[in-house]
């Protein structure tokens, strides 16, 4: 399938800093694609530049077919465009906001369901200063859907949610996908990027530095899983570690966690533990997730 | 799951243009009026001051510096129409264009199909709205309370306002854009407006001032609108000098403004 947004060998500098440097990859029709990557890393330049409100110094850009710098109006004719940082006037009122912006767009769906379907019916006629910051975050997705666009860019979406309203969003993109748009999710969220999306790119320091659905990056790289149980009695550590699944056991205070990998894992711990007579309780596994990705990539947490 | 890629293309023409610009317009305006700070400076402000001078000086035949004919407020009616426009330009026009800015208002803007050009038409339309509404609120007050002459054509007068409205906005925008920030184009609009508010025979008349001031003043540009709107109101000719300090303004504030302007 022909891909609805491509982006190859994207650079950006500003004065001496390099924000984006070579970066590439394609996205397809109907996919959820999440461009993941801590504060800083370049996301935010690399969508400014796909939507044509930046000039990258290199690199070719297509959306839908189209040059997002020569044929800027045409394009953002037909996308949908969720800001990081943008406002409304401060006195400017709900209803006013989405009749005003539907005015640039030559086709529009009808607003009043879409404040329905954002939950924003109730603050038709209330002025964007007295929206909580949910409903502002709201009202800016129903501006970018008001074009009935066929790519819609959100950058960091629920940043400054509560985690009630996060998941509620989060169902309102899968919404926003089975209406058949292409959704562009840029995040610096773990949980949001491998719960919502189909792929993601990794960006660092400007750089992709992985590429693929959120489970494959998992498996591919192979992590332990960890085994975490508390224990009053003294645990031996050496015979833990001999087992052929575990690679390495840490011993924190009452709290062990054992990292290994294969099926045989929970197994040989549990046996070994039976076998030493160590009583033990609360025993969880945890499986490898994006942030053990992100780790295993950078050596960094993501957020620091 | 099949996904239909839309094909048709859009169009976008003249009059969605221009819709979206009367909206867009129609919007700003409305939230001018909301905002009381600017709803005081540009539009009761000047009223204020004109019925303060009318109680003071009040309004006889032969109490202003001109035609025995016309009194104080007869020749001061069209120099607080100068200041209205004077306020309009360098206080309203670059803190509220740099505001916006900084609140990233226009950021917002930028990511539509948009264009630059209609934002500025429909923000210049609102402005000159503004400056107009507040010489008819001028007019309509010094009519009513102080019996207001009015010895030019209506028509001329439309005119030079518009014109001087014009080239002042221009300059405007050219302080909003090269402003960083919404504090310097506050304070730069103050250093530049204040001195012209006093010495330009806009607030006070230049003929009580000392010849040193006087000669000052011929350098301020608001002295020529004040000039060309109370000739325009004797009945005179208009002023040539005025003409080509304001043609000067607007050729080179729009050309500045149009090149400068920034969305973020």
């Amino acid at each position: 399938m022909q891909p609805i947004l491509e982006v190859q060998n994207l650079r950006k500098t500003y004065g001496t800093t390099v924000a984006v440097d070579d970066v590439s990859f394609s996205i397809q029709p109907g996919e959820i694609f999440g461009i993941l990557g801590p504060n800083g890393a370049g996301k935010t330049t690399t969508v400014e530049s796909v939507i044509g409100l930046r000039q990258p110094d290199r690199g070719q850009v297509s959306v839908l077919g189209l040059d997002p710098q020569r044929e800027r109006t045409a394009l953002a004719q037909r996308i949908g465009i969720q800001l990081q940082q943008a406002n409304l006037a401060d006195r400017l009122k709900v209803w006013e906001a989405l009749d005003l912006f539907g005015s640039f767009y030559a086709r529009t769906v009808p607003w009043q369901p879409l404040l329905e379907q954002w939950g924003l019916a109730e603050k038709r006629d209330t002025a964007f200063v007295n929206l909580s910051g949910g409903q502002k975050q709201r009202l800016f997705i129903a501006l970018a859907l008001l074009n009935d666009p066929e790519v819609v860019f959100l950058d960091e979406l629920t940043t400054g949610l509560d985690p009630q309203a996060r998941r509620n969003t989060w169902e309102l993109v899968q919404e926003v996908r089975a209406q058949g748009k292409t959704v562009v999710l840029v995040t610096h969220f773990m949980d949001e990027a491998e719960a919502l999306c189909d792929r993601l790119a990794i960006i660092d320091r400007g750089k992709v530095i992985a590429l693929d659905r959120p489970a494959a990056l998992v498996r591919s790289l192979e992590l332990d899983s960890r085994v975490i149980f508390e224990s009053d009695a003294g645990v031996n550590l050496a015979e833990l570690r001999a087992l052929p699944q575990v690679s390495e056991a840490i011993q924190n205070g009452q709290r062990v966690t054992v990292y290994g990998k294969g099926d045989g894992l929970v197994s040989g711990v549990v046996k070994q533990l039976e076998a030493q007579h160590t009583p033990f309780q609360n025993l969880r596994t945890e499986q490898p997730s994006l942030e053990d990705v992100f780790i295993h990539l950078t050596g960094r947490q993501i957020r620091e | 799951m099949t996904i239909t890629l839309n094909t048709q293309p859009i169009t976008f023409g003249l009059a969605d243009a221009l819709r979206s610009a009367a909206k867009l317009t129609f919007t700003q305006f409305k939230l001018f009026l909301r905002e009381p700070v600017a709803f005081f400076f540009n539009l009761a402000f000047p009223v204020l001051l004109l019925l303060l001078f009318g109680v003071i000086w009040g309004n006889e035949p032969g109490s202003s510096f001109f035609s025995p004919a016309y009194g104080y407020i007869d020749a001061q009616t069209p120099a607080l129409a100068a200041l209205i426009i004077g306020t309009v330009a360098f206080m309203t026009i670059p803190i509220a264009t740099a505001t916006a800015r900084e609140q990233k208002l226009l950021r917002r803007f930028q990511a539509t199909p948009m264009r630059p050009i209609v934002y500025l038409i429909a923000d210049v339309i609102v402005n000159f709205a503004v400056a107009l509404t507040g010489m008819i609120l001028l007019v309509v007050v010094a009519r009513m309370v102080f019996g207001l002459r009015f010895g030019g054509s209506w028509m001329a007068l439309f005119a030079g306002f518009t014109f001087a409205a014009l080239s002042f906005i221009a300059v405007g925008y050219v302080i909003a854009s090269l402003s960083p920030t919404s504090r310097v184009a506050q304070v730069a609009g103050q250093v530049i407006f204040f001195p012209m508010m006093f010495l330009s025979g806009a607030a006070m008349p230049l003929q009580i001032m000392p010849a040193s001031i006087q000669s000052v003043a011929q350098w301020l540009p608001l002295t020529h609108v004040v000039r060309l709107l109370q000739d325009l109101w004797f009945g005179g000719q208009w002023n040539t000098t005025a003409l080509l300090v304001l043609s000067g303004m607007l050729v080179v504030g729009t050309a500045v403004s149009v090149f400068a302007f920034r969305w973020e």
